[in-house]
């Protein structure tokens, strides 16, 4: 008898570890054998025999974290990342606030167009924005949207046209919500929309807030369609623009596998640091109280 | 970053899957129904997948498939390029590769390095007297083993809108330098037209102007690779369209891009040096222009000489890994010299054949030269002096270290020769790292 019920939990738990086991542990340890691994050829590498795989320890990672390109990389996507979530995140809270506010008309049509961008395939968003920006085609008369100091700004305008309308859809969420009692108190000791808005609604959308903004850091890290779809109308945008642009040339123009391995242990590792240090900065503020 | 460690995890679990698929199952399962049937015939009847991005090719299998019920080839329609090359390494890498590839020129010595092509000597070597040697040593790379069978050949030339040209009074540029003032002129008649554009998309294209100028980026001197992508005649190359470039007389946008096209369509765009293969791009790109268009040699470094380069063509090769091999060669050898196929190569795939006696059969001219009834003579007598060079085992670093480095370059109006030494560094780079033998 105790032994059946001492059976039943792993029973519960089995397809879940062996989900993870499968499709999570099994990848990243492999991802891990890989990057400690690379072939190393002997002669001209032609021939039967002339390519071996070599155990080769930590140099692949070393020689990953010591590429300045990998940090270029990494400069250009957190110039892009800042503006990306500043604008985008500043333009789903305005949004959202202004769809809930009692006066809004037209509000379901105006909350479907500002969402519909996001049902966008990323490619497709890009290749359209693309063409809008083509110097030879662009209805836009006057700037060059695809020159150095341009492109990251013309980048992140695709990004916060994707983006807005699912974080304003999860910010006014959120704001539906609250109940409707806070507000008839807030307006009988006298405030107006606008202190309601302050006061009331963005202090409780706080950890709402949170989420959308973890999402959105780990979406700019990811960064890769835009540029990558981007690239051949421009000459402004290079194979490793983006850390994760590297981590494709390495492992499919380049054909170094164990390179590309190790870079993404060094992406995933940055971005773990990121999204929980960010967590941890905001934790006090944001679950503290609750 | 959970997602991105998933995006990690289903690509790497794919490549795992595809992996223990083609060893656990994939060829068994196959032969096994066909087997189980007992009917000698279907038991040895052969299944062959080939890679390719030969337009109509499911055409012309279907051809040897009427005529071979023994040997069954499936096409199986790839994006061509850089993409296709990558696709078929991480294939043979994961062990579920089809049995014939099509292979460009320069990406045939990184699958050999990559052992993923098998040795043809044995079944093919006999070929070896239906091509250009230039050709045959593309696909034997200078060694006594045989990689693949060439299947097309891209020689360049000069294609030039006459009417244009007329109108703005300029006259063919035999030489360079006669190139370079034809640019000026005009663009300074309209400053929104161009002789043509440099594309610092486009390696294949610099290769192909570079080996006309009679350099040699790579060569196997003993057992080490010699390698001088930055050698005196590709920085001659690079510096003249640099200075072009700096000048402005030139357009700066890559070629087969939207803009590109339409500068073609709208006649903003004159000139352009390319290959043997271009009336295919030119008639779906710029389908108005027809009948508009002339062709000429490339123009010359030394008035008087007649040297061309190679801007692509293709070989096919047999997978190492491929249970086939002899049924495989048997296809190819069919599909590249026998008549009846190159003739369809050329009117359904439209390309141009590397076999030599198909290459005299050309007759009609291609539909968007109906103005040039002698287009293929003329083609074969420009092409006839185009120079090649051996390619090296990482063409592809080199590849993209030429866009890199040429974007940077068009951008900033930088040094061009400064890129194709970046273009080296980063060749030698690779090599060494990889452990490659190099001659200095």
């Amino acid at each position: 008898m105790p032994s059946k019920r001492g059976a039943a939990p792993y029973v519960f738990l089995a397809p879940a570890v062996t989900l993870f086991t499968l499709f999570l542990a099994v990848p990243i340890g492999y991802t891990v054998y890989l990057s400690l691994r690379r072939t190393k050829v002997k002669g001209l590498g032609l021939g039967k025999g002339a390519k071996t795989e070599i155990f080769v320890g930590w140099d692949n990672l070393k020689t990953a974290v010591t590429d300045p390109e990998l940090w270029h990389g990494w400069e250009r996507v957190v110039g892009y990342g800042a503006l990306v979530l500043v604008v985008m995140l500043g333009f789903a809270l305005l949004f959202a606030l202004l769809l809930d506010s009692a006066h809004v008309r037209l509000s379901r049509f105006s909350r479907i167009s500002i969402f519909l961008p996001y049902a966008v395939p990323g490619v497709v968003a890009s290749l359209l924005w693309g063409f809008l920006y083509l110097p030879g085609m662009t209805p836009i008369g006057g700037i060059d949207f695809l020159s150095p100091t341009a492109v990251t700004y013309s980048m992140a305008n695709i990004a916060v046209w994707g983006g807005t309308g699912f974080n304003m859809l999860v910010l006014y969420t959120n704001l539906r919500a609250i109940p409707q009692e806070y507000y008839e108190a807030a307006r009988m000791d006298g405030a107006g929309e606008l202190e309601i808005a302050f006061r009331i609604k963005i202090p409780i959308l706080t950890p709402a807030i949170i989420l959308t903004t973890v999402f959105s850091i780990i979406a700019t890290i990811q960064v890769f369609t835009e540029p990558t779809t981007l690239r051949p109308f421009s000459n402004t945008i290079s194979s490793t623009w983006s850390p994760l642009m590297k981590v494709y040339r390495d492992a499919f123009v380049t054909g170094d596998l164990y390179s590309a391995a190790a870079t993404s242990l060094v992406i995933a590792a940055i971005s773990l640091v990121l999204s929980f240090g960010f967590l941890r900065v905001v934790r006090g503020r944001a679950f503290g109280e609750s | 970053m959970v997602t991105k460690r998933l995006a990690v995890a289903v690509a790497l679990t794919a490549a795992l899957a595809t992996a223990c698929g083609s060893g656990g199952s994939g060829g068994s399962a196959a032969s096994a129904p066909a087997s189980s049937a007992a009917a000698p015939s279907a038991a040895e009847k052969v299944e062959l997948t080939y890679w390719n991005w030969v337009p109509n090719m499911d055409k012309i299998v279907e051809v040897w498939n009427q005529a071979h019920p023994d040997i069954h080839v499936t096409s199986s329609k790839q994006a061509g390029g850089d993409d296709a090359a990558a696709k078929f390494l991480t294939a043979a890498k994961a062990g579920n590769p089809p049995d014939l590839v099509q292979a460009e020129y320069q990406m045939l010595p990184s699958f050999v390095a990559a052992e993923a092509v098998a040795d043809l000597t044995p079944s093919a070597g006999g070929l070896k007297s239906q091509f250009g040697d230039g050709l045959w040593s593309l696909v034997t790379l200078g060694t006594d083993a045989l990689y693949g069978v060439p299947q097309d050949s891209g020689p360049m030339m000069l294609y030039y809108r006459a009417d244009l040209f007329k109108k703005y009074g300029v006259d063919v540029p035999t030489t360079w330098d006669e190139f370079a003032a034809a640019a000026r002129t005009i663009h300074k008649a309209d400053p929104k037209s161009y002789l043509t554009n440099f594309s610092s998309k486009d390696p294949g294209w610099f290769a192909g102007l570079s080996q006309q100028a009679g350099a040699s980026w790579w060569g196997i001197n003993g057992d080490a690779w010699k390698v001088a992508v930055n050698d005196d005649p590709t920085k001659k190359v690079a510096d003249f369209w640099g200075g072009l470039v700096k000048e402005g007389v030139i357009s700066t946008t890559a070629s087969f891009t939207p803009e590109w096209n339409k500068a073609l369509a709208d006649g903003k765009l004159l000139a352009w040096t390319s290959a043997i293969w271009a009336p295919g791009v030119l008639s779906s790109n710029a389908p108005k222009t027809a009948g508009k268009w002339e062709i000429a040699a490339l123009p010359q470094w030394n008035a008087g000489e007649n040297a061309s380069g190679f801007w692509g063509g293709s070989a096919v090769a047999v997978s190492a890994a491929s249970k086939h091999q002899d049924a495989a060669v048997k296809f190819l050898t069919w599909l590249n010299t026998d008549p009846a196929a190159t003739k369809l190569l050329v009117d359904q795939g439209a390309i141009y054949p590397a076999a030599t006696a198909a290459q005299g059969a050309l007759s009609t001219a291609p539909e968007f030269f109906s103005n040039l009834p002698d287009f293929w003579q003329k083609a074969a007598s420009f092409g006839a002096g185009a120079r090649g060079f051996t390619f090296g085992p990482d063409v592809n670093v080199t590849y993209n270290a030429y866009k890199d480095a040429m974007d940077k370059a068009v951008a900033a109006k930088s040094s061009f020769s400064d890129a194709v030494t970046s273009m080296q560094d980063a060749t030698v780079a690779d090599m060494q790292k990889a452990g490659f033998t190099l001659a200095q």
